[in-house]
């Protein structure tokens, strides 16, 4: 039976994704090049933000994806706390590196935009803050992998972090809400809203930035789970050599 | 379960348990700040709230890596793991033990505190309700991190690492409260958020320590 469970074997996985991974990488590079390329050389600049409006292109697809590690690692946490597949353990795991980065790429390219813009290269506003505060949760999260030596313990209390830090990173971003009032503009695009406040032209090549990305974490996260697949082999036969 | 409180007080109160050292650390905090930031009432009245908040939630930090360390280091945790009362009610009973030595004298200290910072006079009662309605939250969710960090050498460090993070919507409804309290403006909305919070870590997180410890007892 074809079922998702069969790639948590992780013979199966290694094929499937060693086939996957160049392709998705292209793939990747190609739609980041096209919704980077397009936005930065072939879009008009706005008329009060000039050429500054097209950090876009890399800020909002850097958030999305940091917001969406997280997510994701929380997800594969949960897998591997109820059906114990390793290699959603070590997908978590792997996550982790990559949205860190993409909260840190969001977080500068904004500092970069808000410069001119609000004057400044840091507020403590509401989404600015929350975003900081996912960078420590995933400081954490990365320091307390790397704390523990006992692979599976280290995978349980991770895990366990990341269910207990997902509903407080909820709370902090509500916290934050109610504790200043926001700077940053609202949301440019939704997803229901088809009058969405920004214009075709920018929407198209952010589109393919947003993929992109989304493509680029993936490629990510496959390369960094085979990498923690392998290291977990090789520590498995350093371990056989030693007691044979 | 009493028996478990009564004990896990004794070894707080005596000698070399760390009773004490969180309330001299809140006030060495209270007194470096004003020597750091300078003597002007205004300046100080205006951050006075949250440094006695960020001050509580430090004085918190600092006790909680030995909050299993010993029972786990002479065996007394595999014991309690295995009595008839659930691991669960044994993580709750640490955290209330930790939160009568640390958070509440932490709240009885913090007016006179207030007073060295120049709080303003009607900012005195939202100081203690916040901080009786938010230390709990702080006791439990440091227990939660106590017991991840549990089998490490140096957890100390890490366990900060993990634990602050998490104390963020505690400080933010907490200090908030006092902030609108010391300015005459209502402060339902953060008292009872601050309530949710701990009234919400102290029911669901026991579940995720003593899971943390069964994890680190394995």
């Amino acid at each position: 039976m074809a079922s998702i469970w069969r790639y948590a074997n992780p013979r199966k996985f290694m094929e499937t994704s060693g086939w996957l991974l160049p392709g998705v990488s292209i793939l990747a590079a190609l739609c980041i090049a096209t919704g980077v390329i397009w936005g930065f050389f072939f879009t008009g600049e706005d008329y009060r933000q000039g050429s500054t409006v097209k950090i876009v292109f890399l800020h909002v697809p850097a958030a999305l994806m940091a917001i969406n590690a997280w997510l994701m690692m929380l997800v594969a946490s949960l897998i591997w706390l109820i059906r114990r597949h390793h290699v959603s353990a070590l997908a978590a795991k792997a996550a982790a590196p990559v949205g860190v980065t993409m909260t840190l790429i969001a977080l500068i390219t904004g500092a970069v935009w808000g410069q001119p813009m609000w004057g400044t290269w840091w507020a403590w506003d509401p989404r600015l803050t929350s975003f900081l505060i996912l960078f420590l949760f995933y400081l954490g999260y990365i320091a307390l992998w790397q704390a523990i030596e006992d692979p599976d313990t280290a995978a349980d209390l991770t895990s366990v972090l990341c269910l207990v830090g997902s509903v407080f990173a909820l709370l902090s971003r509500y916290a934050v809400n109610f504790w200043n009032q926001g700077l940053h503009q609202g949301a440019s695009l939704s997803v229901v809203d088809e009058g969405a406040p920004m214009d075709i032209a920018y929407r198209l090549p952010l589109y393919f930035a947003m993929a992109g990305f989304a493509l680029l974490f993936i490629a990510l996260l496959l390369a960094g789970t085979r990498t923690e697949i392998r290291a977990r082999r090789m520590q498995a036969l350093l371990t056989r050599e030693r007691m044979g | 379960m009493t028996a478990l409180l009564i004990r896990d007080l004794r070894l707080a109160m005596r000698a070399g348990g760390g009773f004490g050292l969180g309330l001299a650390f809140y006030l060495i905090l209270a007194v470096l700040v004003p020597l750091g930031v300078g003597p002007e009432g205004d300046t100080l009245a205006l951050i006075a709230p949250g440094i006695l908040w960020v001050g509580a939630l430090l004085s918190c930090l600092l006790s909680l890596d030995r909050l299993f360390a010993l029972d786990y280091e002479d065996g007394s945790l595999d014991l309690l793991a295995t009595a008839p009362i659930p691991l669960e009610g044994v993580v709750t009973m640490k955290a209330l033990a930790h939160w009568i030595t640390t958070g509440l004298p932490l709240t009885l200290v913090a007016p006179v505190l207030g007073v060295l910072l120049n709080l303003p006079a009607a900012g005195f009662g939202w100081l203690v309700a916040s901080l009786l309605l938010g230390t709990p939250a702080l006791s439990v969710i440091g227990t939660f991190g106590a017991a991840l960090t549990l089998g490490l050498r140096r957890g100390g460090l890490l366990l900060s690492l993990l634990v602050l993070p998490l104390y963020v919507p505690t400080l933010v409804f907490g200090a908030q409260a006092v902030v609108r309290g010391a300015a005459g403006l209502g402060t339902a909305t953060p008292l009872l958020l601050l309530a949710g919070i701990t009234a919400g870590a102290a029911a669901l997180l026991p579940f995720a320590s003593a899971a943390a410890i069964r994890i680190n007892l394995r």
